[in-house]
């Protein structure tokens, strides 16, 4: 019974007793539950298991394969790493429910992973949403309060996609297995494999899609940062590989995650942001891989979780530690900490260059893979959109990050060096991400699919190098010219624009303009009224098309956007 | 938060990465890691997958080129799309007090 369970109830189930511990006890506990959670998974054999019958559905509570097997690894060491960063919080209330939270959200991110059906990962999906807002709530400021709001309509709005898409899909194929859909192009979309593209889709930030992660993971405290940035993301990431690889469209729209991105993050100030933007980049990597499809692309995708989740938890970590120690991330008021925080710079350093993907680093092993089977396919258009990206990433999370808050002009500031347990966090991530640069070959066993692949070749050595050192050079250049903008203290527009500034500016000038009119209006009204009553007979009647079972999709569907669209708007 | 003390005399000197001299040293140690990079090129056998692979030192000018466009199109970038800092907070307080 006990080996049917899904690993991630083990850190959703425990996290409700984390509040009754206290002091020590609490500490080794928390950090316990992610170690279960592992060795349940080592133990289990692949397969599935937990299967229930439910209104007529089969749910596949635990499936185990070689897929799932590498995202559910990945997200318990993330778990482990973001809980031991954690541990210097104390027992009050906020900090014990940002550990609660953590725990909640890591388990909810396991548990959809090793979902075999559509439902029990839609549960899993909602339960991420709810956790993970508590994270962004718990920094106690206004500012996070509206935020997290903002982020909760999305991630929860993205779960109702996917349960309209899934009773959809149900009424178009009588399944909610959570298999391949079989669509590789446009055209082979039917309406429920649509919406739950597209809640893969939000929860995965693609262009115009992506503005709440910008927008919410800087918001969160340090240590929750550090958590949101493993498993929303990358559950997508893995929904995808699941359900749509090989679908073309991914490629165009992962190349365009790569690219944008470089150019914000080039100019943002708030160096937390900077890695969120840095974080869309990364994704776009991996969804390119997916939508190539191949067994070394789809192997690429799932390295490249691997790896990023480590690299890019590390880096978080790091800016993590510089707020928790100067109370600000942001360029302008860093530079020079290095003197005080070494280990920190060290540490901060090693993750830069494994997402900058130097040889030795993780992200080099990684990231080559999806290239690689570019290459392979001769898709020369994104695999030079991915190479211009390669470098971009280089510019913001490789130089920039370390530079500005450890170097660049001494701020004066000379603040502490992180408690033992960042450190400790830190130091384990770091020695994770140059252990898989140097000893790839253990984390290419455990991919989805056999391959025969070397990274270390003197070719692609001497030719990655000269791409990141040549544009370390460019860096030089445009410093000792002043061609290099400086950063200032600013924000810099985003699609958020659309909905926080636009939209509402736009709907007070149009209650200005009903206030104007006259009662006449209400002839008119009365008319559509009319109309819309004698149209929804027509639909809804026994005969009508939305009178059908299938409605309650739609329904739930119109009334998510149409709630979604309201509170955006009043937020 | 901020853990401060004051400036001591250590904290004034300069560390080993402000000296002029130091910066020198780096920039000349990275121009001979990428002259040697590029050198590198033509003693290795390639097996291109695309023909613009075969230009000498590709990756190196196609890096150097790529970083330098993303940093000007950045600062073009900020024109169009940077505002104040307290861009937002603006509307959002003028709404609260509504």
């Amino acid at each position: 019974m006990l080996s049917e369970l899904n690993p991630g109830l083990i850190l959703i189930l425990g996290a409700v007793l984390v509040p009754l511990l206290r002091g020590p006890v609490r500490k080794i506990y928390m950090l316990l539950l992610p170690v279960f959670g592992v060795m349940h998974l080592l133990n289990t054999p692949h397969g599935t298991y937990g299967d229930y019958e439910m209104m007529g559905m089969v749910l596949e509570t635990y499936r185990l394969d070689q897929l799932s097997f590498v995202f559910g690894l990945i997200f318990h060491i993330a778990a482990f790493l973001g809980i031991l960063y954690a541990l210097h919080l104390k027992d009050t209330a906020s900090d014990t429910m940002q550990h609660v939270a953590a725990l909640i959200y890591a388990g909810a991110g396991v548990g959809a992973v090793f979902a075999g059906d559509l439902m029990t990962l839609f549960i899993f999906w909602e339960l991420t949403a709810i956790a993970s807002v508590f994270l962004i709530w718990a920094r106690g400021t206004d500012i996070a309060y509206k935020t997290g709001i903002r982020y909760l309509i999305v991630q929860v709005g993205s779960g109702v996609l996917l349960l309209a898409g899934l009773v959809m899909h149900k009424a178009e194929t009588g399944s909610i297995a959570f298999d391949h859909f079989g669509v590789t192009t446009m055209a082979d979309f039917t309406a429920g494999t649509f919406l739950i593209f597209f809640a893969f889709g939000i929860k995965c930030a693609f262009p115009f899609l992506h503005n709440w992660l910008q927008d919410a993971y800087p918001q969160a405290t340090p240590t929750g940062t550090v958590i949101l940035s493993a498993f929303t993301t990358k559950l997508a990431v893995y929904s995808l590989a699941r359900g749509y690889a090989g679908l073309d469209i991914l490629i165009p729209i992962g190349a365009t995650m790569t690219a944008f991105p470089v150019f914000f993050a080039v100019i943002e100030n708030d160096l937390r942001r900077v890695l969120a933007y840095s974080l869309n980049n990364q994704l776009g990597f991996m969804v390119v891989g997916v939508g190539v499809g191949s067994a070394l692309a789809l192997n690429g995708t799932a390295a490249h979780a691997f790896s990023h989740i480590l690299y890019k938890a590390l880096l978080f970590m790091g800016m993590g530690a510089v707020l928790h120690r100067v109370g600000t991330t942001k360029a302008t008021e860093l530079g020079g900490l290095y003197k005080s925080m070494p280990w920190t710079t060290v540490f901060t350093i090693i993750g830069a260059m494994s997402i900058s993907a130097f040889p030795f680093f993780s992200g080099f092993i990684s990231k080559s893979l999806i290239l690689a089977a570019l290459a392979q396919e001769h898709m020369w258009l994104a695999w030079t959109v991915l190479l211009f990206a390669s470098a971009g990433v280089l510019e913001h999370s490789g130089i920039k990050i370390p530079y500005f808050s450890f170097f660049a002009h001494d701020s004066g500031k000379r603040p502490k060096e992180a408690p033992w347990n960042m450190l400790a966090a830190m130091g384990i991530a770091a020695a994770l991400c140059i252990g898989i640069g140097v000893w790839p070959e253990y984390l290419y066993a455990i991919l989805p699919h056999a391959m025969d692949y070397e990274p270390y070749t003197p070719g692609h050595i001497i030719t990655q190098m000269q791409l990141l050192m040549f544009a370390v050079l460019a860096f030089v250049v445009l410093v000792r010219t002043g061609l290099y903008p400086p950063e200032i203290p600013s924000v810099n527009l985003d699609t958020d624009w659309l909905y926080r500034r636009l939209a509402p500016s736009m709907l007070k000038e149009m209650g200005k303009a009903v206030t104007h009119l006259s009662g006449g209006i209400w002839g008119l009204i009365r008319e559509w009224v009319d109309n819309i009553r004698a149209l929804a007979a027509r639909h809804h009647g026994p005969s009508g098309t939305m009178g059908r079972s299938i409605a309650v999709g739609n329904m739930v569907l119109w009334v998510m956007i149409g709630l979604a669209v309201i509170l955006l708007l009043y937020l | 938060m901020s853990d401060n003390h004051n400036h001591t005399q250590d904290d004034q000197e300069l560390g080993w990465f402000e000296r002029v001299e130091n910066h020198r040293l780096l920039i000349l140690l990275t121009v001979l890691i990428c002259v040697g990079f590029g050198a590198a090129d033509f003693f290795y056998h390639k097996h291109p997958h695309f023909s613009a692979e075969e230009i000498p030192a590709f990756y190196g000018l196609f890096g150097f080129a790529a970083f330098f466009f993303v940093v000007l199109a950045g600062a073009q970038l900020r024109k169009l799309i940077m505002r104040p800092e307290d861009y937002y907070d603006d509307q959002e307080e003028a709404q609260d007090a509504e």
